[in-house]
């Protein structure tokens, strides 16, 4: 219902908006809850196991009943709290986790058989028969559970990351906050004041109280009309703070768009922030807490806080009857403000038998609330006192046990909470999180005065800490309360009172819990999972560990909480997730032939972060396979060109290089000449390779080392670890160059000839013997040539600064084509490399010895390296470990295929006989047949033998012939030729 | 978490790349023998508390840093080059 | 107390009133035949099967905490048996069908539910490595589908197939993979041990191991000095610091590893799903939430708490792989301590010191293993040999380098596996 002459919101602005496909009108300012109430609608949820008919419990965050799904098709939210969620027009929201409707929900059918669905009793049934779990028991439960609905479709949204960096992080701009801003805003620091509601001001919004003779709300504009001015503060509203990290690091939701009808402009949906600041005020405030009695949550009945703030702030009644229930003073305010608006309040019943008296309403003194009546909305209350029952007409109860310091922030680094006896709450513990300040309510000060004044200290702290000098605000008049409690957690008395709302577990579950010797406060929690709702016990945990510390006898201190984890409120895993949809997950990096490749038609596919050709198609090629049958036989009989690029390329100078290299390869690099290039295999300090790859001497202290495109940022950084960490004192530099040159491989016994009629002097036979390398020109332009080779082939690799990259291979590629070869891929470079026994990480994967890959002679004698001592251990050169060989079918079936394992002939395939596995399979159009590369034990000695492939995967099974890794040219003449 | 790196200034993790415990400073001669490879390769301290470990600011200056860390609060007391720090 | 569904139904009609304790709380004794340090999964599961197996009787287990509330009572949950390294194969098989029959072992329902795991793969390099772990699964007798894009496609096909920074080229099924209720798992196998006499001590921290003459006698506790003809250090997570008070160093760094549930939503995740070029695993609950991980936040760690940079990058990988999950909200993360070891792979061995048992070296994987750890503890404690199907997990292997189960191929750095 709503009040005339209260509230905050625009009356001249209608909203129109529908719940559950019916059309209502709130105005704006208004949340969806608060619109509703307006509208009379009491019935906005289902609870989670029972299917309880729910209203609003709250006016924030913490709501446990109100979710509602707002939205339709990819823009679909489950979840959304009735009560955050602000009206727009055209704002559609329905309930969720009911069937066929919010009324008639047939799975309240759970509410009656409630005695056989108590505290885990899902841990003692559903055992028999074995095989109905996933069949019938788990599907059923499935369904019946959960609350939203995922749309099912791919987001459509936009969302934001972002940083900011501040002086001071003021969380929450109640009083405390809004005061501490003002402090460090004046002082000159760069403050960011962050708060999770549409509107700055906090409490004062929803209360009557006066600061300096103002009314709250216009007190606390007038301040933020002062913020806004600064420009050293930011004011972030609808911004939630959600976890408090290391170094001064925060987690901040902001909800950018939600509020708005149509998402397409500028703006994203939310945006997650990441804001580092040097210090914070954490001025939360507090949440109100409701009492366990029976059937306390009937729709109508509500924290006696949020009935206020409906009421101040909106506008609106919860019901025209109204009852409060409390034991302490706060919730005597409720009835004042109902009493002042004209609402009519049926009973005050405090459960103090020293309470002040209340003028103006009936009042029941030392009395409780011991049930509740009305099943889809409340009707009546019952209660109880010395002099007997009483039953009230009542179709809102408005309910406080006082209040919760949020003091979840503080536990985030793994701060405790201290209880104080005098509030009966849990408030932070000092310096629980470096650099933050608490004020306020979240503090436990529960007064306007005593919020305002923690609030300038808390900032005043916070300035000296880093230095800025503090400014004088005068500290404005305010009430100054105090805050008088008596615990009451659980009426006593037969029926279900709940303390989960949304769990449904109520005081019997926590009771069951304790009985079953679930008595750890962690035990009961996850026995019960009373804490583990969308609220994460926001208004259940106290409550319900005072009513295990009672049942077990134990002090609430003692019993303790449980574990308070980020984020304070949910956050949507596209906001933390935001940019990486699609193709944002990780970068693209693409060679300077890209485009080029793309021209002529090549698949590109991602090789690491790299985009690399696969094939480059001709007219006819209906196959990969025959494309790349062609690129292969082209490289053979005439020259191919292939962008190596991606390969990483380490520039390394200075006097020591040659002794760094001689430590960080396991083979010699001080004796390489000038002029040439030598491959080179690196072990890991554990003995096993890390990576292989050639580096070239350009000079006499400058090399180009190459690896593998997989390792070269893990080489990178082994390079510098090893020169930084272990000999500092060797005059050696590294420095990446890989995206500085474009490099192709020009191979073919064409090859020569092509690059004699490019450069701009051919090359003579005598300084280009195999392994040569040197500066070269081609149109004036200086580059590099290797005569390097991954085919087998008489081949070079030329390189130019990158700029020039897209010409060049173009020019190679024509060039190339006019002699009878062309562009080739990496399919075609990978069936020339097992043609040729080269390996890559397939072979080389990080569990490999140079010892299984028939290296092992390459390890020095004359000098140590990094792997060297380790790749001595017994384990890892010994008989019996699995060595690289070549695999050639020789049976009927005459497939081999990469990641089948290797058996004797003879043995079943069983782990117990694994000799080994396939790395490799390609086909060879040169040799005319598959062929494979795979480790297999003692398979150095074992050529010539007849061994079974089987790939069960697959359905498989293949008899090989075990030979040499090297299946074309193994005398290796075409290279030299 | 937030490194101060002693020639970038203080940067975002997310800069660094981590490699272990400070032990891997101390390489021992290749005939110190099987025990002591075995402890600079796997065996570890592993302390809840202040310990000394090797950063890479890998996005940043390269440099390898010794930060001294808290494993229990994450609170960073020092940080110093590798190549300086080494004992 | 045996439970069923009409023991559910009995108790229902009249008030709920007659359950009893799942295992009692007893005082300490001042002597046990063996000593358990560790009321974690593993630790429960190693004196349930000592119990049940080998008719022992006079044991404790030693809490420092609560039972069940270290890593057990914070994971994601998943249970499988698809490694492919000698070694891990056969234990993992091991513990997975010791997993097969665990609700009728401990008449409790863990819902241990083989919902089916897929390990997607995005390059040919990738599908080579994982039919290489496929084939290993089926050679040692448990089960793998390799599937192609459009395979995949049939069983998720929520998957973003179409734009996306790593297409997927296939998955790997394993059709016994799944997940369960991982606290149940601690419960259930409390409560069998505790029915067979077990004594489970909590709030009982130890803070020595007695030795004589390189035998163990004891432990001291924060509850007083309790001797034991063995002791067993059951405490991944803190298992540096225990073997120190036996004067040992471990190949373990401790790390931090975050996890995290969404608020509960309708049914939409049916299987396992494991993104290895994103790092990131999800899966639905029963309750409906989304519980999904990632990678190691990479720094040594005992804080049980992570760092926004790994939080956003398991989110980042859900977005590019599974982009319909946007709108599911993180209700919580978590972060539980990792004993990281040079290969990734676990230890259980006996110690230079007689009676001293090891049990640590989890890694990321230790849920899955409770019920074989135990059972193959219980084995090596009972018997003094180690189980068939944990004889490769020696803590000499590393110095030897005989037997490495390095999966990853990463090599000695512990956080890398």
């Amino acid at each position: 219902m709503r009040v005339e002459g209260k509230g905050l919101i625009d009356r001249g602005q209608e909203v129109a908006f529908q719940f559950d496909g019916a059309r209502y009108r709130g105005f704006k300012g208004d949340t969806l809850a608060s619109a509703l109430l307006a509208n009379d609608v009491r019935l906005m949820g289902r609870s989670f196991k029972y299917h309880r008919p729910r209203g609003v419990l709250t006016a924030g965050s913490e709501e446990p009943n109100a979710l509602v799904t707002v939205g339709s098709g990819a823009a679909q939210e489950p979840n959304v709290r009735a009560t955050v969620q602000e009206i727009y027009p055209g704002l559609s929201a329905t309930s969720q986790n009911r069937w066929p409707s919010l009324g008639v929900d047939l799975m309240g059918v759970n509410d009656l058989v409630s005695p056989f669905l108590g505290a885990g009793f899902y841990y003692k049934t559903f055992m028999w028969p074995k095989s109905f779990w996933e069949k019938l028991y788990e599907p059923v439960i499935r369904r019946a559970a959960g609350l939203g609905a995922l749309s099912g479709e791919n987001n459509a949204d936009r969302y934001e990351r972002a940083f900011a960096f501040c002086d001071l992080l003021v969380i929450g701009a109640g009083p405390a906050g809004l005061m501490a801003a003002l402090e460090a805003g004046r002082a000159g620091a760069d403050v960011v004041l962050a708060d999770e509601d549409s509107q700055m001001g906090g409490r004062l919004l929803g209360e009557v109280e006066e600061i300096d003779g103002k009314p709250g709300h216009v007190w606390a504009a007038e301040i933020i009309a002062e913020l806004e001015a600064m420009e050293n503060v930011r004011l972030m509203t609808r911004t939630t703070v959600t976890g408090a990290y290391d170094q001064g690091t925060f987690g901040a939701l902001e909800r950018v768009g939600h509020h708005k009808k149509r998402r397409g402009d500028a703006l994203p949906l939310e945006c997650f922030w990441r804001i580092v600041a040097k210090q914070s005020v954490l001025a939360a405030g507090s949440l109100e807490r409701p009492v366990a009695f029976r059937n306390n949550d009937r729709p109508g009945i509500m924290t006696a806080g949020a009935v206020r703030a409906y009421l101040n702030r909106w506008g609106v009644s919860a019901g025209r009857r109204v009852t409060v229930f409390c034991n302490n003073d706060d919730g005597h305010r409720t009835v004042r403000d109902m009493l002042a608006a004209g609402v009519h309040v049926a009973a005050l019943i405090d459960s103090r038998h020293d309470a002040e008296t209340v003028p103006g309403v009936r009042m029941f003194k030392g009395a409780m609330v011991s049930d509740a009546g009305g099943r889809t909305g409340l009707e009546h209350v019952t209660i109880r006192s010395v002099g007997g029952e009483d039953r009230i007409q009542t179709d809102c109860l408005a309910m406080s046990g006082g209040w919760n310091p949020i003091v979840h922030l503080t536990c985030h680094m793994n701060g405790r909470p201290t209880w104080r006896e005098s509030i009966q709450s849990f408030v932070p513990s000092p310096d629980a999180v470096p650099g933050m300040h608490v004020a306020g309510a979240c503090n436990g000060a529960f007064s306007t005065t005593a919020c305002l004044r923690e609030g300038v200290e808390a900032a005043k702290r916070a300035l000296e800490a880093i230095g800025v000098k503090a400014a004088d605000v005068a500290l404005p008049a305010a009430e100054d309360g105090a805050y008088r409690i008596a615990p009451l957690w659980a009426v006593p008395g037969k029926g279900r009172a709940w303390l989960d709302f949304q769990n449904d577990v109520t005081v019997k579950d926590v009771k069951q819990a304790a009985l079953e010797n679930f008595r750890s406060v962690e035990h009961m929690k996850r026995y019960t999972t009373q804490g583990m709702a969308t609220d994460q016990g926001k208004n259940s945990n106290v409550a319900a560990l005072a009513v295990l510390a009672d049942v077990t006898g134990r002090a609430i201190p003692e019993t303790g909480t449980t574990t308070f984890r980020p984020p304070y409120s949910p956050v949507s895993i596209a906001a933390m997730g935001a940019g990486a949809q699609g193709k944002g997950f990780a970068p693209q990096r693409f060679t300077t032939s890209h485009a080029a490749s793309v021209e002529m038609g090549a698949p590109m596919i991602e090789a690491g972060l790299w985009y690399r050709p696969s094939y480059f198609p001709r007219a006819g090629e209906n196959t990969w396979r025959e494309s790349c049958d062609r690129e292969v036989g082209m490289v053979r009989e005439a020259v191919g060109v292939c962008d190596v690029s991606t390969l990483g390329k380490i520039d390394i100078q200075g006097a020591d290089a040659a002794k760094f290299l001689d430590f960080v390869y396991c083979n010699m690099f001080s004796t390489l000449k000038v002029g040439r290039t030598r491959y080179g295999l690196m072990l890991r300090e554990d003995g096993h390779v890390m990576d292989d790859g050639t580096t070239a001497r350009l000079g006499e202290n400058h090399f180009l080392m190459t690896t593998t495109t997989a390792a070269a940022g893990e080489v990178m950084r082994h390079l510098e670890f090893v020169h930084q960490g272990l000999c500092p004192e060797l005059d050696v530099a590294f420095v990446s160059v890989t995206e500085q040159w474009a490099q192709f491989a020009v191979a073919g016994p064409q090859s020569r000839a092509l690059l004699d009629g490019l450069l701009d002097a051919p090359l003579k036979d005598e300084d280009w013997p195999f392994m040569a390398c040197g500066p070269v020109a081609l149109g004036g332009i200086a580059a590099r040539l290797f005569r390097i080779s991954f085919s087998g082939e008489h081949a070079y690799e030329l390189a130019v600064a990158s700029r020039y990259g897209d010409s060049l291979f173009r020019e190679l590629v024509k060039r190339a084509e006019e002699m009878g070869g062309g562009a080739y891929g990496m399919e075609a470079l990978n069936v020339l490399r097992v043609e040729k026994g080269f390996i890559t990480h397939a072979e080389i994967h990080g569990r490999t010895t140079a010892f299984d890959i028939g290296m092992g002679r390459m390890v020095s004698a004359k000098k140590d390296c990094i792997g060297k001592t380790m790749s001595e251990r017994p384990g890892l050169c010994v008989p019996g470990r699995e060595q690289l060989v070549g695999l050639k079918p020789v049976g009927e079936v005459k497939q081999v295929t990469a990641g089948a394992h290797l058996f004797c002939a003879e043995d079943a395939p069983e782990r117990e006989n694994d000799q080994g596995y396939v790395t490799s399979v390609a086909y060879s159009p040169t040799m005319g047949r598959m062929m494979g590369m795979g480790f297999l034990k003692n398979g150095s000695e074992r050529h010539g033998e007849k061994i079974k492939m089987v790939d069960h995967l697959r359905g498989i099974e293949c008899i090989c012939e075990v030979t040499g890794p090297v299946v074309f040219d193994p005398e290796g003449g075409r290279v030299r030729g | 978490m937030r490194i101060n790196c002693p020639v970038c200034g203080e940067r975002d993790r997310r800069e660094f790349y981590y490699k272990g415990a400070a032990v891997a400073l101390e390489r021992p001669a290749p005939d110190a023998g099987e025990a002591a490879w075995d402890a600079y390769v796997h065996l570890r301290e592993n302390p809840a508390g202040e310990t000394r470990e090797l950063w890479y600011h890998e996005s940043g200056c390269n440099g390898w840093l010794v930060v001294t860390r808290n494993t229990v609060s994450h609170e960073i007391s020092g940080v110093a080059l590798a190549s300086e720090a080494r004992s | 107390m045996r439970f069923s569904g009409l023991k559910v139904l009995k108790e229902g009609l009249t008030g709920n009133k007659g359950w009893k304790p799942h295992w009692r709380d007893p005082e300490p004794k001042s002597e046990y035949d063996i000593v358990i340090i560790g009321g974690g999964g593993h630790g429960l599961s190693t004196a349930y099967y000592l119990a049940a197996e080998y008719g022992l009787k006079n044991i404790a287990v030693l809490e420092k905490g609560y039972i069940g509330g270290g890593n057990v009572g914070r994971n994601t949950t998943i249970v499988r048996a698809n490694y492919f390294l000698p070694g891990n194969s056969e234990f993992y098989s091991h513990s997975l069908k010791l997993w097969e029959g665990l609700e009728e072992e401990l008449n409790y329902n863990v819902m241990h539910s083989q919902r089916g795991l897929i390990n997607l793969f995005h390059s040919d390099g990738q599908r080579d490595a994982f039919a290489r772990r496929g084939n290993a699964m089926i050679n040692q007798g448990d089960d793998a589908i390799l599937l192609d894009r459009e395979g995949v496609r049939k069983h998720l096909p929520y998957l973003d197939f179409d734009n996306v920074r790593f297409p997927v080229f296939g998955g790997l099924l394993h059709p016994r993979g799944g997940t369960a209720r991982h606290d149940a798992v601690a419960w259930g196998y409390a409560r069998g041990a505790d029915q067979r006499g077990v004594d489970l001590i909590q709030n009982c921290e130890v803070t020595g191991i007695d030795i004589e003459n390189g035998k163990v006698r004891g432990v001291q506790t924060s509850r007083g000095a309790i001797r034991a003809k063995k002791v067993a250090i059951v405490v991944a997570g803190r298992s540096g610091q225990v073997a120190a008070m036996a004067g040992m160093r471990l190949p373990i760094e401790s790390h931090v590893l975050q996890a995290f549930v969404s608020e509960g939503l309708k049914p939409v995740i049916d299987h396992v799903v494991s993104f290895g070029m994103g790092h990131f695993y999800i899966s639905q609950s029963d309750k409906g939430g989304l519980v999904f991980g990632g990678d190691l936040d990479m720094y040594a760690s005992y804080a049980a708490r992570g760092n926004l940079p790994l939080v956003e990058h398991v989110m980042e990988a859900g977005m590019t792989l599974m982009p319909m999950i946007g709108k599911a909200k993180v209700l919580r993360s978590w972060g539980g301590i990792m004993d990281m070891t040079p290969d990734g792979s676990p230890i259980i061995d006996k110690t230079d010191t007689e009676g001293l048992y090891l049990d640590c070296g989890w890694c990321y994987g230790g849920f899955k293993a409770v019920p074989g750890s135990g059972n193959c503890l219980a084995h090596l404690i009972a018997t003094d040999r180690p189980h068939p199907a944990a004889e490769k997990l020696r803590l000499d292997r590393f110095r030897s380098g005989v037997g490495l189960m390095d999966e990853e191929g990463t090599g000695a750095q512990h956080n890398l596996h």
